[in-house]
């Protein structure tokens, strides 16, 4: 296939560090684009700012499963121990709450854990079968020891051109276009 | 004499000369390349022992637990003392993993994913025994609240129901964020892979993950959530178990300490099996650059700490016991020191509380074979402080006439054994496929790694300007 065929996904720099990787990004973003990313090995300490990223909302969804958890171990306890099957142990009452304390908070714990992990994936958008990132055959340095700063063709001030333009004087060391593989 | 004071760059916790690029090919070359005959030998062992253990099960279902050593007082024995070892080893790892990442402890990284298999291999091992000690393992389902046809739901103000949610919340969670840590990891291991087959493997194992920072900022609040969570649930877990026996009016086991004391040799022994796997491991895989003796000393230095608090706990007992006036609580005490089990319970002292005093001196904190067998010896002692706790409490309980001496059967001996092969056949295995460091971590407390560390004119690393320290030089005047 060439490059006359295939959709334009964006434009991938690559840079030497974190702190080159940092400053390219929020040149970037001073420059107003929207739909742009940054790639690195480990996440990188200040790299928020530079991108403008607002607060991660993971901490609500966490709360909603706390609450599931904490909210459904004592509604199952008080309705299996007071209701359905209430059991004389030692005369102790059977809605007896210090007793469920324990259950009630293992539920808790566990259904915020899930939430945390599977609510993380789906802010994440993971899992992903297919991304045309993977077509650059650089973009492998991204788990290792390389960082990219990638710019998507859907961002309204996207030309080829000037995004080139903008990374090379950020002192990009290695620039590509992306091409979606269809 | 003088002494000096000095600021000098904070000590690498990577130490030798290593670059972002250096550290992925040294921890996922071991994955990434032919299995070594080594791995077979040792792999073979621990299936045969995996074997026994299938064996000895599979006989104590058949037979029932009429094989185990048994007696009427003692009703529990090598069950129970197995289970509380299993767990408590596997503390170290969520405690390294959540609670020091927490405390923002860099070091930590050399060692989390390891002690977190440990852990999630510790607790499978333990899992096994409260599910088989119950007699008809094919109606284990019952400790569920499932619905059944008999209408019968779990009594919940059992201790022994509040394990079940405790282990198995335990081993989930822990699991999830075991996980959740290797997702970047499985990412690298995708992209340095050259078999078609361990691609897509690791390829469908990290999910697509491209290192994104935008995943990155959900990641890490994913990840400081889940340490969040994981931390009171380790103290949790072993304040729960210790509850099947301080619940109870048994003397020597009604006892508020119970719960702290627990945890504490959780901690203990878990350090101390997290130390030998890894002095072990270190040397085969050639990780000394990562696991080095500063992060040894560390580990000794909570073995140290946590082992004169289970020695404070054994003082308090003996102190209680006589301040309580309770004469049954003072009689098991006494029983201890001279009793028919005072065998077990001098092997204790020296293990859990001789021992860890070494700890004091810098020397043998940072000897690595005096370490290894300190950290075999703590696991004994451990595993005689659960042995004199159930079996010496309960078969000499209140009546003198009901006394009677417990000694395990073989099967009791042939189910522990095989419980390492069970933790070996799986950490061989995580040894053998997954990376055995945390990648994406070690490379995030590289001094590289912060933006901060480079020079403003130039964008190059400068080691000036990393944080510095006060260290104290000795000058000999």
């Amino acid at each position: 296939m060439d490059a006359e065929n295939k959709k334009v996904y964006g434009v991938l720099a690559e840079f030497k560090n974190p702190k080159e990787l940092v400053d390219a990004a929020s040149s970037v973003k001073k420059s107003g684009y929207k739909d742009f990313d940054t790639y690195a090995p480990f996440p990188i300490h200040g790299m928020e700012k530079a991108m403008g990223i607002k607060k991660s909302p993971l901490g609500w969804i966490v709360l909603g499963g706390a609450l599931t958890g904490m909210i459904g171990a004592l509604a199952l306890m008080i309705w299996v121990m007071g209701y359905e099957y209430p059991m004389n142990i030692s005369g102790k009452p059977f809605i007896n709450i210090p007793i469920y304390v324990p259950i009630t908070f293992e539920l808790t714990v566990l259904l915020s854990a899930f939430a945390a992990t599977f609510g993380m994936l789906a802010l994440n958008k993971l899992p992903r079968l297919h991304n045309p990132l993977f077509n650059v055959d650089r973009f492998e340095k991204a788990s290792d020891d390389g960082f990219f700063v990638h710019i998507e063709a859907s961002d309204d001030l996207f030309s080829e051109e000037k995004v080139t333009k903008l990374f090379q004087n950020n002192g990009a060391t290695h620039i590509e276009t992306v091409y979606d593989s269809e | 004499m003088s002494t000096d004071y000095q600021y000098v760059p904070e000590p690498k916790l990577v130490k030798g000369d290593h670059s972002f690029g250096s550290i992925t090919d040294l921890i996922a070359k071991t994955p990434l390349s032919p299995t070594p005959k080594l791995w077979y030998l040792a792999f073979g062992l621990a299936n045969m022992l995996l074997m026994v253990l299938l064996g000895a099960i599979g006989y104590l279902i058949w037979e029932g637990t009429g094989i185990w050593g048994l007696n009427n007082p003692a009703g529990w024995g090598w069950a129970i003392i197995n289970f509380v070892w299993w767990v408590g080893i596997g503390h170290a790892g969520t405690l390294i993993s959540a609670i020091l990442f927490l405390f923002r402890q860099g070091w930590r990284t050399a060692i989390n994913r390891f002690a977190e298999a440990m852990t999630i291999f510790a607790v499978m091992c333990a899992g096994i025994f409260p599910a088989i000690h119950v007699g008809r393992i094919w109606v284990i389902y019952w400790v569920f609240p499932i619905p059944n046809q008999m209408a019968a739901w779990p009594n919940f103000s059992s201790p022994l129901l509040w394990d079940v949610f405790a282990v198995s919340t335990y081993f989930t969670v822990s699991l999830l964020f075991w996980y959740v840590g290797l997702i970047p990891d499985f990412a690298t291991l995708r992209d340095k892979a050259k078999s078609k087959v361990a691609k897509m493997s690791y390829g469908i194992a990290s999910l697509g993950w491209t290192g994104s920072f935008r995943n990155w900022w959900n990641y890490e609040k994913a990840y400081m959530i889940l340490a969040g969570l994981a931390t009171p649930l380790v103290l949790s877990v072993h304040t729960i178990v210790s509850f099947d026996f301080a619940v109870s009016v048994i003397p020597g086991w009604h006892s508020t300490i119970f719960p702290p004391y627990f945890v504490a040799g959780a901690i203990y022994s878990g350090f101390a099996m997290v130390l030998t796997l890894m002095l072990i491991a270190r040397k085969i895989y050639k990780l000394e650059d990562i696991m080095n003796i500063d992060i040894m000393e560390k580990m000794n230095l909570v073995m140290m700490v946590t082992g004169n608090l289970v020695a404070f706990a054994y003082l308090m007992e003996g102190f209680v016991a006589w301040y309580s006036g309770y004469i049954y609580e003072q009689g098991i005490f006494w029983l201890y020191v001279v009793g028919p089990y005072a065998w077990g319970f001098w092997i204790l002292m020296f293990c859990n509380v001789v021992t860890p005093q070494l700890l004091w001196f810098k020397n043998i904190r940072r000897n690595v074979a005096i370490t290894f067998v300190i950290s075999i010896i703590v696991n004994i002692g451990m595993w005689f402080e659960r042995f004199m706790i159930s079996v010496a409490s309960l078969s000499t309980d209140f009546m003198p006439s009901a006394w009677d001496y417990y000694s395990p059967s073989m099967w009791d001996i042939l189910t522990y054994i095989g419980t390492f092969g069970l933790f070996f056949t799986f950490f061989l295995l995580f040894l053998r496929f997954l990376p055995m460091v945390a990648i994406a971590e070690v490379k995030g407390v590289m001094p590289q790694a912060d933006p901060h560390n480079y020079d403003e004119e130039t964008s190059e690393f400068d080691i000036e300007k990393t944080k510095p320290v006060v260290v104290q030089q000795e000058q000999t005047v």
